[in-house]
């Protein structure tokens, strides 16, 4: 069975953002970008269940500019077979790239759709599930255990109290959380073979998808500093600032 | 305006986090409804009815809603939620698992996670962990939205007294089975309500060791979290994690015990009140957001601290 994965171009996770000084979005020039990692866990769970042969052909998909070539390329190093890119300048507003992707999935037809759990930029932490009300299937949120049993998908989720399993008929959709898996490295001759993989390119308008504005940013200022703090030397004038400089305890 | 707040609950009992929630929606201002969708949450209704404000409670009991399986609650959300101006769920699990899917039915974007209510389009939201914070203004026609907790202060638990009225709608996708659930149990408090959280790192080097967080939570009627790094140790639970990808705590006082504070786990305490660090190195990021800061070894910190208080 084929699988699709969902992978976005966000920044490097260990980049210290900065807010512009017009205070009208965080500098992206010349920041590092990198695969956003909640995606690189379904990249990877995508290629562990080809391994185990459950899947037959793991195909990775983008929105975005032209740019987040360098991600699917990533993902192709990574062992996924082809790539798709939906091409848009436009802000990335999560309905709207949930509905270029389903219909890219009415195209391809695939019985899992893998996301990570949320994009460490705008950290909406919808797409996947937007994704499963507009094609009309299951979804399983915060994944740490992907299975397949008797043609449905069996998914472990990490709750707020803890875990809880679903099942899930096919095409199911499913958001990957931290603890699935530990993603591989891409070694060099696979980024070297990753380059000659296909790479299909779809200008966005083209989909027919019925997309539209839905919010507007009007800035964004840094959060507010914390004053700076002292350093106690020992438990006794800890406890003593607790209680009657804090009045905490 | 009508706001339609969607009670976060086990069946049993209503979660602190949808007076929080009732508390965003009086910010917006507007009459205030809260929906109860589950099976045999008769007692849920009757809780969620006496909120200090709330106009009117919709229960949605059946078969369909128990484990608040998305396919099956977002279809109900969006078909009552086509009357009202704001439709909001505290940024749960389940809030964050059925609020996207209701907007995307209602041909909407959700605006995530808002910390403050500007006015009733325009919200405040963190991003890049934390990082920047942003105002968004909205032009859905229904407002979609999820609420952090830890962003508004409680209303009153008690004081209201709006009617009860149940709702026939059952809707079940039959694509969707629940299997089973595993919650940790605990007698402390719950992580994202308590006013006090004592949390361990990588630097308690074993499971065992959070023995002594626990004495020192119990002292101080405290909850007990965790880094990433000691969950991905398998010292404690992953539902314990404070952070990005964790919970979201903002209590009165949050004693960080070794660990460093990378920024992930920064993003999801750094609005505690107080903040306490005990750490052996004192190069630690940590200190740079701790009011106090201890510069010792945690093993003879933590027992003499339990004493102290």
């Amino acid at each position: 069975m084929k699988v699709l994965v969902a992978v976005k171009r966000a920044i490097d996770p260990n980049v210290k953002v900065r807010v512009k000084a017009d205070g009208s979005d965080v500098e992206l020039n010349g920041v590092k970008m990198a695969l956003n990692p909640f995606c690189e866990i379904a990249v990877e769970e995508a290629i562990r269940l080809k391994e185990k042969g459950l899947a037959s052909e793991v195909v990775v998909v983008s929105v975005g500019t032209s740019a987040a070539q360098e991600q699917l390329r990533t993902a192709l190093a990574l062992g996924a077979d082809r790539a798709l890119l939906v091409e848009t300048d436009a802000v990335l507003e999560p309905l709207n790239v949930a509905k270029y992707l389903s219909k890219v999935i009415d195209q391809e037809k695939p019985q899992l759709i893998l996301f990570g759990k949320q994009a460490i930029d705008q950290e909406n932490n919808q797409v996947g599930q937007m994704v499963a009300q507009l094609i009309g299937s299951g979804q399983a949120t915060y994944a740490s255990a992907v299975d397949h049993v008797d043609g449905q998908w069996v998914v472990e989720r990490e709750v707020d109290g803890g875990s809880q399993v679903v099942a899930l008929a096919m095409p199911a959709v499913v958001t990957c959380d931290l603890r699935l898996n530990q993603p591989r490295y891409a070694s060099l001759p696979n980024i070297m073979k990753a380059k000659k993989k296909p790479l299909e390119i779809i200008a966005a308008d083209t989909l027919g998808a019925s997309v539209k504005e839905h919010a507007r940013l009007l800035g964004v200022v840094p959060p507010a500093v914390r004053k700076a703090g002292i350093n106690v030397g020992s438990v006794a004038e800890l406890v003593d600032k607790l209680k009657n400089v804090a009045g905490v305890i | 305006m009508t706001i339609l707040v969607i009670a976060e609950h086990d069946n049993k009992v209503l979660a602190p986090a949808t007076l929080n929630t009732v508390a965003a929606a009086a910010k917006i201002g507007g009459d205030v409804h809260v929906l109860v969708a589950g099976q045999g949450a008769g007692a849920v209704a009757e809780a969620a009815a006496k909120i200090a404000g709330v106009a009117k409670v919709l229960a949605a009991d059946n078969a369909a809603y128990a484990h608040q399986l998305p396919e099956n609650v977002a279809p109900l959300v969006a078909e009552l939620g086509k009357g009202y101006s704001h439709i909001l769920a505290a940024a749960t699990s389940n809030g964050k698992n059925i609020l996207p899917r209701v907007a995307a039915a209602l041909d909407v974007d959700q605006i995530s996670e808002i910390i403050s209510v500007e006015s009733a389009d325009t919200f405040k939201r963190p991003i890049y962990a934390g990082n920047a914070i942003a105002t968004v203004q909205s032009n859905a026609a229904v407002k979609v939205i999820t609420v952090r907790a830890t962003g508004f202060d409680p209303v009153a638990a008690e004081g209201g007294s709006a009617a009860v009225e149940a709702v026939g709608a059952a809707h079940d996708a039959g694509i969707s089975s629940f299997v089973n659930e595993e919650l940790a149990k605990s007698d402390r408090p719950e992580l994202t309500a308590a006013k006090i959280v004592v949390s361990g790192g990588r630097g308690m080097q074993n499971g065992d060791n959070f023995k002594h967080l626990y004495a020192l939570a119990d002292k101080l009627g405290a909850a007990v979290g965790a880094s990433r790094a000691a969950v991905d140790a398998g010292f404690v639970p992953n539902d314990m994690q404070v952070g990005q990808t964790g919970k979201i705590v903002a209590p009165q006082l949050y004693i960080a015990v070794g660990i460093s504070g990378a920024i992930q786990h920064l993003a999801g305490m750094k609005d505690s009140k107080v903040i306490v660090a005990i750490n052996k190195d004192e190069e630690a990021p940590i200190f740079q957001v701790a009011d106090y800061g201890l510069v010792a070894d945690l093993f003879e910190a933590i027992p003499e601290l339990e004493r102290l208080v």
